[in-house]
């Protein structure tokens, strides 16, 4: 077999990045469908994954390449696919089957400008609020926002990692020009790179119940084969696995799966801050939008504007607490994102009215100048 | 007393989640029988149940994952052959048995259906034709007759059904034939070799649903029965261009394809993988 992970100094786009990123982590399952500007990840997939014991198949369609992921994943294989606008709204269905039956998974959506076909060949960051709430029902979700191909490599590592502790679909969101960027990527030594399976089953197989959590609110999972005879479903269903149509379970069934996110908030979100200790007015950002943020703080502070950056690396779960304790010593925020006001809206909502919140959006195709948001900046100094 | 204790106890119920009992399904209706031919071809098959999953998609067929006590997947509609490929792909030493219906096989999943009988998947595909929609009270289906009464065409369906086994054998199937629930002996014989068939077996189970279908078009669970009886004709081997299906006149069953043909996982082993890969395998 050839090594799943490629140690040494690359020079590789985002997609290709991403799915080096995956390999790493141990994924062994990828079924796609070809979409721009998705589809590199795919073709490196199919490449790499026959030759470290994985399997690559491209499927009918995107209900399809995400229900084999949601199959694969529950027949013990770390799983993943990739796509963009069109394909992730056809996504969705299985999306929301990975969420109730907490089926590991890992879903790489490489956004482009729509509404509908869009742009393409051009990114935008406009799936965000479909991230969140684009399947049917009320549920929690992890989010991924990389800025460059170094980071698509490590995120898709931590999509991964995190999608196995929790027993949840992770969504990794970069965008076009992420995507087919090239830039350095360095990959590591493969046993510097820390990679988390999911809790398995254990004991005796006719009383296993493959619903009741464990003690972080993960229940441990049987995968198929195992002869532990689980009943997984996407009815409301109990511990053990069955349907159950009643409202307590309906609450039970709930509690469980938004609760093992809210309740593990402190171990999932991930941001960081950029000279932000001593800031007036925080700028908020993520994915390639952080490129331009970061520069924009640069050249507003040469102008003597005090402003730092808040980074979103987890776009989802949102840091609410962190938003709230920026608001009461800030005197503005300024969103910085490739949409006309998303991740802008849960800004505004956290901030409160404590300080004004502006938005700095674009309808995509292309990245935001940094001079536009220092433009924007000056206007409150 | 112990006559009684023998009365409760039925020769599959260490394949079927007792505690789940009574099922969801109507009197009358033939998903049950569908089911029980389906659990005694497992077991009369030989393969280890422990590796032996059952998925199924939504509706009143899509229950029978719920039912069976091995490791069960209960999908989203019309996607069980998608997630039954992915996990074929992942584990091929799963045998994996899909039974469901026809508004899920085949509108809804239609596509699916097509692809993975052309990839060969092995996988045992079990539709239970009742030739409508069951669960939703009785709409038309991409299986109602020309002409029947369902709750979506109340004058009478203008559009014609698919011939299913025809689709099967057309999309790359390997193993294809259609039985009725009156014929559990042949259909329980179809589904076990469906089952040993290396490759994409079809079986198609006509089915009764007095309380939807028949109801509407003056035919009680009975009366199925017997046009089951009196039209079926029994014809091995029949090319499957003749399998249209007329209860006015009369419906061919039987066992119609079996080929040998390298399945998906096969070619892609000799197709993509590298060859000291597979000889690696092959030590192991």
């Amino acid at each position: 077999m050839k090594p799943a992970v490629l140690t040494g100094e690359h020079f590789m786009t985002g997609d290709v990045a991403c799915a080096e990123g995956a390999l790493a982590a141990g994924c062994r399952f990828f079924g796609g469908y070809p979409i721009t500007p998705a589809t590199e990840v795919a073709e490196r997939m199919a490449l790499r994954l026959p030759d470290v014991g994985g399997t690559f198949i491209q499927m009918e369609d995107e209900i399809a390449a995400m229900g084999a992921v949601v199959g694969a994943s529950c027949a013990g294989a770390k799983s993943m696919t990739a796509t963009s606008g069109p394909g992730f709204s056809l996504m969705m269905e299985n999306l929301g089957l990975a969420i109730c039956t907490e089926t590991p998974c890992v879903l790489v959506n490489v956004q482009r400008a729509g509404p509908s076909t869009g742009l393409p060949t051009q990114g935008a960051q406009g799936d965000m609020m479909q991230a969140r709430w684009g399947s049917h029902g009320h549920y929690e979700i992890i989010a991924l926002a990389p800025s460059s191909p170094q980071e698509i490599f490590y995120q898709t590592i931590e999509a991964f990692n995190l999608s196995e502790t929790y027993r949840i679909p992770v969504l990794v969101m970069t965008d076009e020009m992420v995507g087919h960027l090239s830039e350095r990527v360095v990959i590591p030594e493969a046993e510097t790179i820390q990679t988390v399976d999911r809790p398995r089953a254990k004991g005796r197989k006719d009383v296993f119940k493959p619903y009741k959590p464990g003690p972080n609110g993960v229940a441990p999972m049987a995968i198929a084969g195992e002869g532990y005879n689980i009943h997984v479903t996407g009815l409301t269903h109990d511990h053990r696995g069955y349907p159950v149509m009643t409202v307590e379970t309906q609450q039970e069934m709930m509690d469980q799966l938004v609760g093992k996110v809210q309740r593990n908030l402190d171990k999932i979100i991930r941001t960081e801050s950029y000279r932000l200790d001593d800031a007036d007015i925080v700028i908020v950002s993520y994915g390639v939008s952080t490129r331009t943020s970061l520069a924009a703080v640069d050249e507003a502070r040469e102008q003597g504007i005090k402003a730092g950056l808040f980074r979103l690396i987890t776009v989802w779960p949102f840091p609410e607490a962190r938003i709230r304790e920026l608001a009461s010593r800030v005197k503005a925020f300024v969103t910085v994102e490739i949409n006309l006001g998303q991740i802008h809206l849960e800004v505004e909502r956290c901030v409160c009215g404590q300080a004004p919140a502006i938005l700095v959006g674009h309808p995509g195709g292309t990245i935001i100048p940094p001079d536009r948001v220092v433009e924007t900046l000056r206007e409150f100094c | 007393m112990s006559q009684s204790k023998k009365a409760v106890s039925h020769p599959l119920d260490d394949l079927v989640r007792t505690d789940r009992i009574p099922h969801i399904w109507c009197p009358g209706c033939g998903i049950g029988t569908a089911f029980s031919s389906c659990l005694r071809a497992m077991k009369e098959s030989g393969i280890d149940l422990m590796k032996t999953v059952m998925i199924s998609g939504i509706g009143c067929s899509g229950r029978g994952a719920g039912y069976v006590k091995l490791d069960s997947y209960h999908t989203t509609h019309g996607r069980a052959i998608p997630f039954a490929t992915g996990m074929k792909l992942a584990n091929p030493e799963l045998n994996v048995v899909v039974f469901s219906g026809d508004g899920d096989l085949f509108a809804i999943g239609g596509n699916h259906f097509i692809h993975a009988a052309r990839r060969n998947v092995d996988l045992t595909v079990v539709c239970v034709n009742n030739l409508n929609y069951g669960m939703t009270g009785g709409q038309v289906a991409a299986t109602t007759p020309h002409a029947a009464k369902t709750t979506t065409t109340p004058v009478g369906n203008p559009e014609a059904p698919f011939n299913l086994p025809l689709m099967a054998y057309a999309s790359g199937a390997t193993y294809v034939s259609r039985w009725t629930i009156l014929h559990t002996r042949d259909l329980t014989e179809a589904i076990e070799q469906a089952i040993l068939n290396r490759g994409f077996s079809f079986v198609e189970v006509l089915s009764p649903c007095p309380i939807n279908y028949g109801r509407r078009n003056k035919e009680k669970a009975l009366d199925t029965l017997k046009l089951y009886q009196e039209r079926s004709i029994i014809k091995n081997d029949a090319h499957p261009t003749e399998l249209d299906i007329d209860l006015n006149r009369r419906v061919i069953l039987g066992n119609f394809v079996q080929v040998e043909k390298p399945t998906c996982v096969d070619n892609y082993d000799n197709t993509c993988r590298p060859q000291e890969f597979l000889e690696e395998e092959k030590a192991a």
